[in-house]
């Protein structure tokens, strides 16, 4: 237990007090003046950086963007694993191992990559789905500023969806076969025994995973970063993620460890607030 | 290591008897509920047109990875530009270039890269196999606090965590150093899970009672006795913490800053990033090479994948 322990508060616990800490600091030049050339001194500001924070339109922004992002995203990602999994899992088709790994692969690869790769396939002078679609008289641009979240959904959803298919996959072999035996006898037919049977018995594997991806989502940084590199509409501050680490490196005002962790935490309690009113929604249903 | 392959075999031979039912269950159905010829081709169309969506962009790239800058804007971005015996020079080409671009470095990323994920893993691991055990099988003051904070962590976004740990390594003057990414990712509250939800199903009481009854030291039964009976589940913990080191972009793209130190992840960024940069084909060879580790990690052990998937859902 204690190498854990101590490797866990110096990465996870240590980290967080000292977000909170830092979060009522403000790094100034000494001598007051913006461009004083003394040198910085850390100044307590109370709650001004989450002021900061809070009162400021392109966080609001961002967070807006990940809010649309997760709300289409994450049920299209789950629904899809859920069905493909339904329809691997049915004895409809048999050798199913191909097709299993083939949707699994793409969590292989690292999501840098994969967003470099449907970056040049959003392309239009070298993306043969864009080329391919004007042939048949569809103009889409990927980049447009009203369709660029869905690229971007597109990309963490070929990425994942694989992976929440496996994890769907394991709870529905779980499920005693004399379930589905005594079914049908009673008569059910195979898609009764999947709306009736299948689906409320992995509802604990979907609820979970949905939450993980809820969680996955508020943190969104490695698309949009990419993205950026192809596409001059996505700001510093397009996400909030984006919008912390561009402020701790400087390059966005006001800069530094404080702003940046006010914005750190304030997300923080955010995805805390969802995924408590998604577990208890979860739980309202279910009663 | 014996009773592992033991194990191997009888899951083996288990998944060989499922494998048989299923077939047997489908001749055995009545006419009335075999599937009709409609819902099976429906069935397989649909499991066609998915696997070509999830394989296509790795299709596209493998091609992309053989063209220079202007066959990629003028060619048939679904087939090589070059007849197949010309092949092997215009991978040669790409290569030199990608070696150009790099500075030389590629292999040096992809090696930087191993070193992290394999070395994280391996610790992270160890560590959470410890703490598994220790949380399933004891009982200490304080064990179901600290399981929750854990597991509150396992829901916190990690990335958040990225620039306070930034600071604390700045302060300690840790930064760009191979230590700066290796520390972070050796802990993961998911492998903690992993860990106690496998020690709780596969290591049984009455062993480790006979055990001390025999006069084994708790550090010699975890040693020779736990470890071994984890095994499996240890290979899965690895693979899961393997995979997140590697695809991890922001803590190396915060820590580290120069370029023999960088992961190939952020090698490949820092391409992209340039505004001048116009070899995509060379990019997308080093793209490819890049995750090549990886994929043969996936291939070669995919039924542990399976199995640590399972546990999270079934416990869930």
């Amino acid at each position: 237990m204690a190498p854990f322990a101590i490797l866990f508060a110096f990465v996870f616990i240590l980290p967080i007090g000292w977000a909170v800490y830092s979060s009522f600091f403000r790094q100034i030049a000494e001598g007051g003046g913006a461009y004083g050339g003394g040198k910085l001194v850390n100044k307590f500001v109370g709650l001004q950086n989450f002021q900061y924070a809070i009162t400021s339109a392109d966080f609001w922004t961002g967070v807006g963007h990940v809010l649309v992002y997760t709300v289409i995203q994450v049920p299209v990602m789950i629904i899809a694993a859920l069905a493909l999994a339904m329809v691997v899992d049915s004895f409809v088709v048999k050798h199913v191992t191909g097709f299993r790994l083939g949707y699994f692969l793409p969590y292989a690869i690292p999501g840098v990559v994969a967003s470099i790769i449907w970056v040049y396939l959003y392309n239009g002078q070298i993306s043969p789905i864009v080329k391919g679609l004007a042939a048949i008289g569809i103009n889409v641009d990927f980049f447009a500023d009203n369709v660029v979240l869905l690229s971007m959904a597109n990309i963490t959803t070929w990425t994942f969806t694989g992976y929440n298919m496996l994890i769907f996959l394991a709870a529905l072999q779980a499920i005693p076969h004399d379930l589905y035996e005594a079914a049908r006898i009673d008569g059910a037919n195979g898609w009764q025994i999947a709306m009736k049977i299948k689906l409320p018995n992995v509802r604990g594997a979907a609820l979970l995973a949905m939450l993980l991806s809820i969680v996955g989502t508020i943190q969104l940084f490695n698309e949009p970063q990419i993205m950026a590199t192809a596409d001059p509409g996505i700001s510093k501050s397009y996400t909030p993620m984006m919008m912390a680490l561009n402020t701790s490196q400087g390059t966005l005002t006001p800069s530094g460890d404080g702003p940046a962790s006010a914005i750190a935490i304030v997300m923080a309690l955010i995805a805390g607030v969802l995924a408590m009113l998604y577990t208890l929604a979860e739980r309202k249903v279910n009663e | 290591m014996s009773s592992a392959t033991v194990n191997e075999r009888e899951r083996r031979r288990a998944e060989r008897r499922l494998e048989k039912q299923r077939a047997a269950a489908e001749h055995d159905l009545p006419r009335s509920m075999r599937p009709s010829a409609a819902v099976k081709v429906i069935t397989v169309v649909v499991l066609v047109v998915a696997l070509f969506y999830f394989l296509f962009p790795i299709y596209w790239a493998i091609i992309a990875s053989t063209k220079s800058p202007s066959q990629m804007v003028g060619t048939n971005g679904m087939w090589f530009a070059v007849g197949l015996g010309d092949l092997p020079n215009a991978i040669a080409s790409n290569y030199a270039t990608l070696l150009g671009w790099t500075r030389g470095n590629f292999w040096r990323w992809v090696l930087n890269s191993l070193i992290y994920s394999g070395v994280s893993a391996a610790i992270g691991t160890i560590a959470a196999v410890m703490a598994g055990y220790a949380t399933a099988k004891f009982n200490f003051r304080g064990k179901n606090a600290a399981i929750g904070v854990i597991m509150a962590c396992m829901l916190m976004p990690a990335a958040l965590l990225t620039i306070p740990q930034y600071s604390i390594f700045h302060s300690l003057h840790l930064t760009n150093t191979m230590l700066s990414i290796i520390i972070p990712c050796c802990v993961s509250p998911f492998g903690f899970f992993l860990g106690r939800v496998y020690a709780q199903s596969s290591v049984p009481d009455e062993l480790l009672e006979a055990a001390r009854i025999d006069g084994a030291s708790e550090a010699r039964i975890f040693f020779t006795i736990v470890l071994r009976l984890l095994a499996p589940a240890m290979v899965t913990i690895f693979l899961f913490l393997f995979v997140a080191t590697w695809n991890n972009f922001l803590l190396p793209l915060m820590m580290v800053s120069s370029d023999t130190l960088k992961p190939v992840t952020l090698g490949l960024y820092g391409m992209v990033s340039l505004a001048t940069f116009t070899d995509r084909g060379a990019l997308m060879m080093g793209a490819l090479l890049g995750v090549l580790p990886v994929i043969v990690l996936f291939l070669g052990l995919q039924r542990f994948w399976q199995s640590g998937l399972a546990a999270g859902a079934v416990k869930g």
